[in-house]
């Protein structure tokens, strides 16, 4: 166990260190540079902006450009964030946490919906219940994120305005509520990201949830659950669920990715100034501190998680346990 | 006389494919008297697991236990039983030892919990004294060290241990009834002898009647009183062991114990039952073993045999009963005629 462990961190790390350098390198081969994005005036000269880039190293060759922000970033030090004016690690300080709570609320409910429909389904496979489910769940499938975000916002905050359409809390109120009014703000202008998010990923979670769900329900193991003396309902729920669930906890890891992926559209959508958000923006403005910075911190969670899942995969199926 | 503890009446369990109708079980009964070990042979396909399955009202869509079948047990009708009341025969009343034991367990339970769970379903034991139930259940199979045992997991142990898991399973409540399909066919042959020992044994002293299903007639000679030989859906002989290994009636059974090995017997080759049997979406007209058998003839093709009765308890579906001089009539089936088929 503990060699096992030893190889997937080995591994784990082998993965940041790839996706990091191929940022890195893909972001500096863009067109563009933080200077020319940041002194783009007609009254600035070349040679005004070459005295900038030589300041900031900008004008060493890249391999150099490498190793240095790899030598600080090993020791914590992100630099200095062009387009904020500000240390990378404040920007993520204060982005990280506003993405994790959106899409941890997001898993939350997309998991617990997405079992939860997977299970209703998979009880009487093919009956009314089955078939209507699974429409529903192609259909949102089938839909793009953004649109499908699009659709949420002028349904929700338009035509019916019953939701904020964007941000953390209310831009002008915000600072003279109550306590409760502050926390009811925030959870309001929540709504509708996570109502995206988990709309979006419910889907394949359920339709991957009946699929193992099914398959298990034709093992001759069931029948020996009902032979037994069990119900149907208590044999899926007892025994089949369990095993089922297996290959959920896997599904768990391949989707936090996704979600990082896709809450960059939810993000920016709903003006979610979360990682995603800053990304995009960071990007367009070729501020190579806050993009390799922000790339490393979201690849560091992906392995991680990807780890926490292999030894909860371990932890729930004996076979794998001993092996 | 006592009413038989199990006795199924006409039962028909029918498939509903998209190739048709499958009558896999078409108008059985049997009887199963307290105490006794019945034994059912034939070969696969001919409905013998399907009637297991359809006592314990196992079978699932698009399978479906016609009206018109009646399966008595203890004074019930278990195929008019509420799904609550045939809850309560399942495990209890009627337990069920199944063929494969590598897959007859959920992996992801230990053993322990599997046995425990058929006491926890029928009694208000706690968890604690049904796990001591499930150790001592384990001590009974002949499992070493049963606490240990208790808490592995199936895919620990071998198939002869698993096999015996799946009758310390069995055998939680003391059920009157062990239907036992083909309990050894995926053991080796050591094993196989061990088990149907201990499950001899068992029975005898806890007085459970067993239905043992078998393609195997070595282990119904050894194991049953009485034999009802299946084929094509249907009983075509039933008879005392004894009876039915001297005087076989039907052609078929002829042809079963024909193709069995005998210790001592001439070094020939073992005889072989031509051609296969038919597809059970199209059961033959007449008599759905004539083309395999050597002594067929035009009444065969036009009359569906019924049961004869040819001793006591011994009847046999074949037209042989009332026209016995025909059985001088040896020929080659038409399933063996080269080219016959073909057309």
């Amino acid at each position: 166990m503990r060699r096992y462990l030893a190889g997937r961190l080995l591994q784990a790390l082998g993965v940041v260190v790839f996706v990091t350098t191929l940022t890195f390198v893909l972001i500096h081969l863009a067109p563009g540079d933080p200077i020319g994005q940041a002194l783009q005036g007609p009254n600035v000269t070349e040679a005004v902006r070459n005295e900038w880039r030589a300041a900031y190293g900008l004008d060493r060759p890249l391999p150099e450009q490498y190793l240095r922000w790899v030598a600080s970033a090993a020791r914590g030090q992100f630099g200095y964030s062009f387009s904020q004016h500000r240390p990378v690690r404040d920007v993520l300080a204060e982005s990280l946490p506003r993405t994790l709570l959106l899409s941890s609320i997001a898993i939350l409910f997309s998991f617990g919906l997405g079992i939860g429909v997977g299970l209703l389904q998979a009880e009487r496979p093919r009956g009314a219940r089955d078939r209507w489910l699974g429409r529903v769940l192609l259909l949102l499938y089938s839909v793009p994120d953004f649109w499908l975000a699009l659709m949420v916002l002028i349904l929700f905050a338009y035509r019916l305005p019953l939701f904020p359409a964007g941000g953390l809390h209310d831009s002008v109120t915000y600072a003279y509520m109550s306590p409760t009014g502050q926390l009811l703000d925030r959870i309001k202008h929540l709504v509708l990201p996570v109502l995206t998010l988990t709309m979006l990923s419910t889907a394949s979670i359920a339709r991957y949830q009946r699929s193992a769900l099914v398959a298990v329900l034709r093992t001759d193991w069931m029948r020996t659950a009902l032979a037994k003396g069990l119900s149907w309902r208590q044999a899926v729920r007892q025994h089949a669920f369990r095993n089922a669930l297996l290959p959920t906890i896997t599904l768990f890891s391949l989707t936090v990715p996704t979600f990082a992926a896709g809450a960059i559209f939810v993000e920016m959508v709903f003006s979610w100034p979360g990682m995603g958000f800053n990304t995009v923006h960071a990007i367009a403005a070729r501020d190579y501190p806050l993009v390799t910075s922000g790339v490393l911190v979201s690849s560091v969670i992906v392995v991680i998680t990807a780890l926490l899942a292999d030894i909860a995969v371990a932890a729930a199926d004996p076979r794998v346990r001993l092996s | 006389m006592t009413p038989p503890l199990l006795e199924i009446d006409n039962l028909r369990t029918w498939f509903y494919t998209d190739s048709g109708v499958a009558r896999s079980v078409d108008g059985v009964s049997m009887r199963v008297d307290a105490g006794e070990t019945l034994g059912v042979v034939g070969e696969s396909g001919c409905g013998k697991s399907v009637t297991a399955l359809s006592i314990l009202r196992l079978i699932r869509a698009p399978g479906r236990i016609e009206p018109g079948s009646a399966i008595r047990f203890e004074g019930k009708d278990l195929l008019t039983l509420a799904e609550a009341d045939i809850r309560h025969v399942r495990g209890n009343r009627i337990a069920m030892v199944f063929q494969e034991p590598m897959t007859a367990l959920n992996p992801v339970f230990t053993v322990g919990d599997q046995i425990a769970e058929v006491a926890r379903i029928h009694t208000d034991m706690s968890r604690k004294e049904a796990a001591a139930k499930a150790v001592e259940m384990l001590r009974l199979v002949g499992i070493p060290d049963p606490e240990r045992r208790a808490t592995e997991y199936p895919h620990q142990l071998s198939g002869g241990m698993r096999q015996r898991i799946v009758i310390a399973m069995a055998l939680v409540m003391n059920p009157a009834l062990l239907i036992a399909d083909e309990p050894t066919t995926a053991l080796d042959v050591t094993i196989q002898a061990q088990i149907l020992e201990l499950l001899a044994d068992l029975t005898r002293r806890l007085g459970t009647s067993i239905l043992l299903i078998t393609h195997d007639l070595g282990v119904v000679a050894e194991n049953c009183t009485r034999v009802i030989v299946m084929y094509a859906g249907e009983v075509v002989e039933e008879a005392t062991t004894s009876d039915l290994f001297r005087h076989a009636h039907h052609p078929y059974t002829e042809g079963l114990l024909g193709a069995m090995p005998r210790v001592g017997g001439h070094a020939e080759r073992l005889a072989t039952i031509p051609g296969t049997v038919p597809a059970p979406t199209n059961w033959p007209a007449g008599c759905r073993f004539r083309e395999r058998c050597e002594y067929a003839w035009e009444r065969c093709e036009q009359e569906h045999p019924p049961l004869y009765q040819i001793g006591e308890g011994h009847v046999s579906r074949c037209h042989l009963a009332v026209e016995p001089e025909r059985r001088a009539n040896r020929h080659v089936p038409i399933a063996a005629q080269v080219g016959a088929g073909a057309a």
